[in-house]
C-alpha cells in the first residue's frame, strides 16, 4: 500500500528557466501580481537568503546586484507547463489527484507487485525531467500525510536523486522526529501554538498522542492526521474534482485608488470576473461579499480596511445580480481621504446551477431567470471581452504594474522561443 | 363509443420525453455506399504530434539549416521523449542559447549546419552541450 507525492521543485522559477538557458545556475525569483511580493524562488535564491512572501521592495537592489533575475508572474505559461506534467503523470497511473498547480498524489497501489517503487519514482523524475524541463520531488508513503513528510525528507537531508521511499518504520520514525508539529499537513499556525502549548512540538511527538484524546481536545480532522502519521490510511484519492467552495477575485492596484469613481468600475470588472467564473463551475451563489483596504506597507497614510456582505434569498449567477450585490457592498465600505490598495469581490454559499429553489418572499435583489443571456455573452467573450457591463472599466481590467512578464511561450504563435 | 375532443396537440404540451421522429428518410434500396467507410477528417495535430505533453514548438531564425528544407521563420516541431541519434535534427543549448542543427556522433561528434556557408560546432572541453529535443518536422509558410 503506497501512495506518491509528486512535488515541481521551485515550480515557478523552474518553468522560467525551460525556454532561457542562460539562466541556468542563475538565481531566479517570481513576484505575485503587481509585483509586490516573492512568490517563488530558485534554490540559488533561496540560498541567498531571500524569504517566501517577502515584499519586492525590500530586497529589489541586493538581489539585483547579485545579478539575480526577476520575472512578473505568467499564469498562463505555468499553467500549460503544469498540464503537462499532470498529463504525463496520468500516463503512468491510473489514479492520480491533481492537488494544486505544482503537486499531486498518485495511488500506486494499482502498480504490480514486488515492483521497486523508488526506481519507478527515479523513473517518472527522469521522464518528467526530459519531457518537460522541470525538476519534481516525489515522496513515496503509506499515506498522503506521510508522503508529504517523506517530500520534507529528501529536502532535509538534501537527497540527490529527490526520490524517497518511506516505507520502514525505522525510517518514517526518524523522518518525524525531525519534522517540526507545524510542518505537518493540515497544520497552521493557531493549531501549532496550541500544540507547543500542549507539549507537541514534533511531529513524532503528535503521533505518539492517543487518537482519540485529539479528538476530544482538538478536532476529527486532527485525529485523522495522527492515525496517517501513526500510519494507517485515512485519506485517499480524490479523482473526481470537487466543486470550488469559495470564488475570489482580488488585485492589488498598481497605482493607489482614492475616489469612488475609479474604484466602483474596478470592482465592477472583479465582479464580472467572478460572475463567469462562477458560471463556469455551473454552480449558483447567495452570497456576494466586497472588501476593499489600504496598503500596510505605507505607514505614514492613514490605514481603512473593510468587508461587506451582502445575501441574496435565491441563489444566481447572473452577472447583474452580482454587479448590483457588489455595488451595495462596496457603497457603505467605501471612505474618501484613504488610498487604497486593493479591492476584491468574494462569493459564497454554493448550489448546484440546476437545483431550483423557491422563495415564500420575493427577493428583493430578484435574481434573473435568463441563463440564456449569460451564456451568449459568455460565448462571446470567451477568446476576447467584446461585450461590457455599463460599470466596467473597458480600458484597464485593474490598474496593475506588472513589466517583467517572460513571453507566453507556449499558448501565443508570436512569442515562440527563437532557436538559431 | 364516444370521444371527447380535448384539444389540439402541440408540441409544448406533449410529455418532456417523446420519441422523435427520424431525421432522414430510410430508402428501400442499398444504404448509402460510404457509411461505413466515414472517417474524421485530416488533423494535422494528430499528424504532427505524438506525444503533446513533450512537444513544443520553437522558431527557426537564420539560414544555417535551408539544406534540409528549414527555412527563416520556420515553425519547428521538437519532442523532448524522441531520443535523438546520429543524423537527428536536434535542438541543443551551447553556451546558454538554444541552436537548431543536425547531430552527428561520428567521426567526432558535432553539430552540423546544413549550408555550406556556415562551420560545424565542434564540443570544446569546458563546453556544455544539452540536447533539449528532436526536431520532427519544420513548418515553412510561404
Amino acid at each position: 500500500m503506497a501512495f506518491a507525492l509528486v512535488d515541481c521543485e521551485s515550480f515557478y522559477a523552474s518553468c522560467e528557466r525551460i525556454f532561457r538557458p542562460d539562466l541556468k545556475n542563475v538565481p531566479i525569483v517570481v513576484l505575485s501580481n503587481n509585483d509586490g511580493c516573492v512568490i517563488a524562488r530558485s534554490t540559488e535564491a533561496k540560498k541567498m537568503g531571500i524569504a517566501m512572501g517577502v515584499p519586492w521592495f525590500k530586497v529589489r537592489e541586493s538581489f539585483l546586484k547579485q545579478n539575480g533575475k526577476v520575472f512578473s508572474s505568467n499564469f498562463t505559461f505555468y499553467g500549460d507547463i503544469s498540464a503537462r506534467v499532470m498529463n504525463i503523470l496520468e500516463g503512468f497511473v491510473p489514479r492520480v489527484e491533481i492537488y494544486s498547480i505544482d503537486e499531486a498524489f498518485l495511488d500506486l497501489d494499482t502498480l504490480k507487485q514486488n515492483y521497486n517503487l523508488y526506481d519507478f519514482g527515479c523513473h517518472i523524475r527522469s521522464l518528467v525531467r526530459q519531457w518537460t524541463g522541470i525538476p519534481v520531488r516525489i515522496g513515496i508513503a503509506p499515506n498522503k500525510t506521510l508522503s508529504k513528510i517523506a517530500i520534507n525528507e529528501i529536502k532535509r537531508k538534501n537527497i540527490p536523486t529527490s526520490v524517497i521511499d518511506l516505507s520502514n518504520e525505522k525510517q518514517i520514525k526518524i523522518a518525524l522526529q525531525h519534522t517540526p508539529v507545524g510542518k505537518v499537513w493540515g497544520v497552521g499556525r493557531r493549531l501549532n501554538d496550541h500544540l507547543n502549548n500542549a507539549g507537541i512540538n514534533t511531529a513524532l511527538d503528535l503521533a505518539n498522542v492517543n487518537p482519540q484524546n485529539i479528538r476530544k481536545k482538538f478536532s476529527v480532522v486532527l485525529e485523522r492526521t495522527v492515525r496517517e502519521l501513526r500510519g494507517e490510511r485515512c485519506l485517499n484519492i480524490e479523482d473526481d474534482i470537487s466543486s470550488k467552495k469559495q470564488i475570489v477575485v482580488s488585485r492589488s492596484f498598481g497605482e493607489r485608488v482614492s475616489n469612488l469613481e475609479t474604484l466602483k468600475p474596478i470592482v465592477s470588472n472583479f465582479a464580472v470576473r467572478a460572475a463567469e467564473k462562477l458560471r463556469s463551475e455551473r454552480q449558483k451563489c447567495s452570497q456576494v461579499s466586497v472588501f476593499v483596504r489600504t496598503s500596510p506597507f505605507n505607514k505614514n497614510k492613514p490605514q481603512h480596511s473593510d468587508l461587506r456582505t451582502i445575501g441574496l434569498i435565491t441563489p444566481t449567477n447572473d452577472t447583474r445580480d452580482i454587479l448590483t450585490a457588489a455595488k451595495k457592498g462596496l457603497l457603505p465600505i467605501f471612505r474618501s481621504g484613504y488610498d487604497y490598495a486593493k479591492a476584491g469581490i468574494i462569493l459564497n454559499k454554493f448550489t448546484n446551477e440546476h437545483v431550483k429553489q423557491h422563495s415564500l418572499f420575493k427577493d428583493p435583489n430578484d435574481p434573473k431567470q435568463n441563463t440564456k443571456l449569460m451564456k451568449y455573452l459568455d460565448q462571446m467573450n470567451s477568446y476576447e471581452t467584446q461585450i461590457y457591463y455599463a460599470s466596467q472599466n473597458t480600458k484597464k481590467w485593474s490598474p496593475m504594474r506588472q513589466n517583467m512578464t517572460s513571453p507566453k511561450y507556449t499558448t501565443n504563435w508570436y512569442d515562440l522561443p527563437k532557436v538559431n | 363509443m364516444k370521444v371527447d375532443y380535448i384539444g389540439k396537440i402541440s408540441e409544448e404540451n406533449l410529455p418532456a420525453i417523446f420519441v422523435p421522429y427520424f431525421l432522414e428518410s430510410v430508402h428501400a434500396g442499398f444504404p448509402s455506399p460510404a457509411s461505413d467507410y466515414i472517417e474524421s477528417p485530416i488533423d494535422l495535430n494528430k499528424h504532427l504530434i505524438k506525444n503533446g505533453a513533450a512537444t513544443f514548438l520553437v522558431r527557426a531564425q537564420g539560414q544555417s539549416m535551408v539544406g534540409s528544407g528549414i527555412t527563416d521563420q520556420a515553425v519547428l516541431i521538437v519532442d523532448r521523449s524522441i531520443k535523438p541519434s546520429h543524423n537527428s535534427i536536434v535542438v541543443a543549448t551551447i553556451d546558454g542559447e538554444f541552436v537548431c542543427k543536425r547531430l552527428k556522433l561520428k567521426p567526432r561528434m558535432c553539430l552540423m549546419p546544413e549550408n555550406p556557408e556556415y562551420p560545424p560546432i565542434f564540443i570544446n572541453s569546458g563546453q556544455e552541450l544539452e540536447i533539449v529535443g528532436t526536431v520532427t518536422a519544420a513548418i515553412n509558410k510561404f
